[in-house]
């Protein structure tokens, strides 16, 4: 798999099976970036768990704040981490323990070992990108703020 | 990091941005004539206000029409956003916006367009932005004239009027070594023949009035980032890595990350300064765009034509067009402009002032006018008209002296305009 770019194909097919996101390094502060991307998610109709153990047990968003993805009571598509390039290496392995289908790293976080593990257990791995940003632009949404979302289409409805 | 296909400049020029209309099927781009947008609820409503979700709410930030026209501009340079104005003018106004604070310093070109030297020398220095004016021909001049308060360089890659092509990689490569963005204004060249940020640019901006419009009837101005420059390198650009104020402490580089610039001068500048594109103008020139790689091989094509008529001409003393092989831009331009040299240059004609004057008031199928960039074929005496502004030595070092014309060649048979320029030239 190439992690340097993932085809159209490749990232719409992971926004369309996924139904339950589970956040990892979620904040209640509302101007970080990881709340501007549950808030966007929820509104396209994911469902998304807030992770974090240091605002366990609060609520970010209407959703409880778990402290661990084990503690997760509900069967988790994709995993979305909100840490470091080094903190994804444990959270990929907890990925693989829950089952998770899809483990997505945001922007600037990079594990290729990590990402190597998980696509042995037989995940999709996503580097490097915004589920969010990915989103808005093959649905072409981004496209409202003047941002190049390189797709060309002749349909009448959006690819998502 | 492109994800998607890429695709060829014409397919580009015609559908960047653009798709059916998922309502009514429209094919063409609808134009929105509209200042405003519903919401679904209140919570919708915050979200676009707090920039979480992305949607329109007032034509001054957003609207569908410009949006599409950002797109395409965005598409075309290579980049990863754009936001449009009113005006070239204000266009490079945003540009400067988020980058500078009162008391900071920027590096411009000599070698621009006459109203950008007046903008930038006069109306910038209300805001307490100072600018230093170099020779752009000499890249050691950028490098001299960097300060600690410098927050960029600022050139035209094709300058206007006067033929001078600018070493763009070797600019790029001083604004980098200080930390700071280069900003091109590409609107000479358009992106069909050069693409600033293949060159190491960081910032393109566009009078779109000019050839990417193309008709002569509408004004507009975009501002192109490429995606690629580090904010936070240094300490230069709190607008995008401070905590901003009217966004409850929003940090826009962290938030926004490679379209962080852009998101900024929406969010900022267009909404505080207020140079919206109006939606009609946007279609007439996303209509214009879509013929752009045609009319810019005519006119190169008509140019180079008519600039070896002109160079061959008894009263004409020389001829500043990068696609002659007489001219000092000659290589620059092989490197930087390989599909033609543009449809805007001047010439120098025998007896000064006085036959300049003669010449524009005796044209028939060119007109006198204060504009480059149309269908139409474009003739002006800056001494007399768009340089006027300057003082002498400023006249000279734009490449303006008494003697200059300038003609922006136009898409007509080519025999009809050297013609016109025959019998004017024959009063003199
Ligand atoms: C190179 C260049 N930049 C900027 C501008 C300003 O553009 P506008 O007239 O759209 O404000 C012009 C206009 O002549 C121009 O030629």
């Amino acid at each position: 798999m190439d992690h340097e770019r993932y085809d159209d194909t490749y990232i719409r097919a992971i926004l369309r099976e996924t139904k339950i996101i589970a956040m990892v390094g979620a904040s209640s502060n509302w101007n970080r970036p990881s709340y501007f991307a549950m808030k966007y998610l929820q509104r396209k109709g994911f469902r998304v768990i807030p992770v974090n153990p240091r605002e366990a047990g609060k609520e970010i968003l209407g959703e409880t704040v778990y402290a661990s993805l084990a503690e997760v009571p509900d069967k988790i598509d994709m995993v979305d981490v909100f840490r470091n390039s080094e903190a994804a290496g444990p959270v990929a392995d907890e990925a693989v323990a829950v089952g998770a289908k899809i483990l997505w790293m945001q922007l600037g976080v990079r594990n290729d070992a990590a990402a190597a593990r998980a696509e042995a257990a037989g995940l999709k791995v996503v580097m490097n990108r915004c589920p969010k940003i990915e989103f808005g632009r093959l649905s072409r949404e981004i496209g409202w703020m003047g941002i190049n979302t390189g797709v060309i289409s002749s349909k009448r409805r959006s690819q998502l | 990091m492109a994800d998607t296909p890429s695709y060829g400049f014409e397919t580009l020029a015609v559908h960047a941005g653009a798709a059916p209309d998922p309502v009514t099927g429209s094919r063409a781009t609808p134009i929105h004539q509209t200042t405003a947008f519903v919401f679904d609820d209140v919570d919708h409503a915050a979200s676009l206000f707090n920039l979480q979700v992305f949607g329109n709410i007032y034509t001054r930030l957003t609207n569908p029409t410009v949006a599409v026209l950002e797109q395409r501009l965005a598409g075309l340079e290579g980049g990863r956003g754009a936001v449009a104005a009113a005006s070239g003018h204000s266009a490079q106004m945003m540009a400067f916006h988020v980058l500078m604070e009162a008391g900071d310093h920027f590096i411009a070109a000599k070698q621009l367009y006459g109203g950008s030297l007046t903008q930038f020398g006069q109306s910038f220095k209300k805001f307490g932005w100072d600018a230093t004016t170099v020779d752009a021909t000499n890249v050691q001049n950028f490098r001299d004239a960097m300060r600690p308060n410098t927050k960029a360089i600022f050139i035209e890659n094709l300058a206007n009027p006067g033929g001078v092509v600018v070493d763009v990689e070797a600019v790029a490569a001083v604004a980098h070594e200080a930390g700071v963005p280069l900003i091109v204004d590409n609107t000479l060249a358009t992106p069909f023949l050069a693409r600033p940020f293949e060159w190491g640019a960081d910032i393109v901006v566009h009078s779109l009035t000019k050839f990417l419009g193309g008709h002569g009837n509408s004004l507009g101005g975009m501002v192109v980032e490429s995606g690629k420059f580090d904010w936070a390198q240094n300490d230069k650009y709190p607008s995008l890595t401070e905590p901003n104020a009217s966004y409850h402490g929003l940090k826009f580089y962290e938030t926004f990350g490679d379209m962080a610039y852009s998101v900024a001068i929406r969010a900022q500048s267009l909404r505080d300064l207020g140079p919206a594109l109006s939606p009609m103008n946007a279609f007439l020139i996303l209509t214009g765009i879509e013929t752009l790689p045609l009319r810019m091989e005519r006119h190169c094509d008509n140019a180079l034509k008519v600039a070896e008529f002109l160079e061959a001409h008894p009263k004409v003393d020389w001829v500043s067009y990068a696609g002659l092989k007489s001219s000092r831009f000659y290589d620059l331009g092989k490197k930087y402009l390989p599909r033609g040299a543009g449809a805007v240059f001047t010439f120098g004609v025998k007896g000064g002032f006085e036959s300049g004057v003669t010449i524009v008031e005796n044209v028939e199928l060119i007109s006198h006018l204060a504009n480059i960039g149309d269908t139409r074929s474009l003739i002006i005496h800056p001494a007399s008209t768009t340089h006027r502004q300057l003082g002498e030595a400023e006249l000279i070092a734009a490449g303006a002296g008494p003697d200059v014309v300038r003609l922006s060649v136009g898409i007509e048979t080519v025999d009809d305009i050297i013609r016109d320029l025959d019998q004017a030239l024959s009063r003199v």
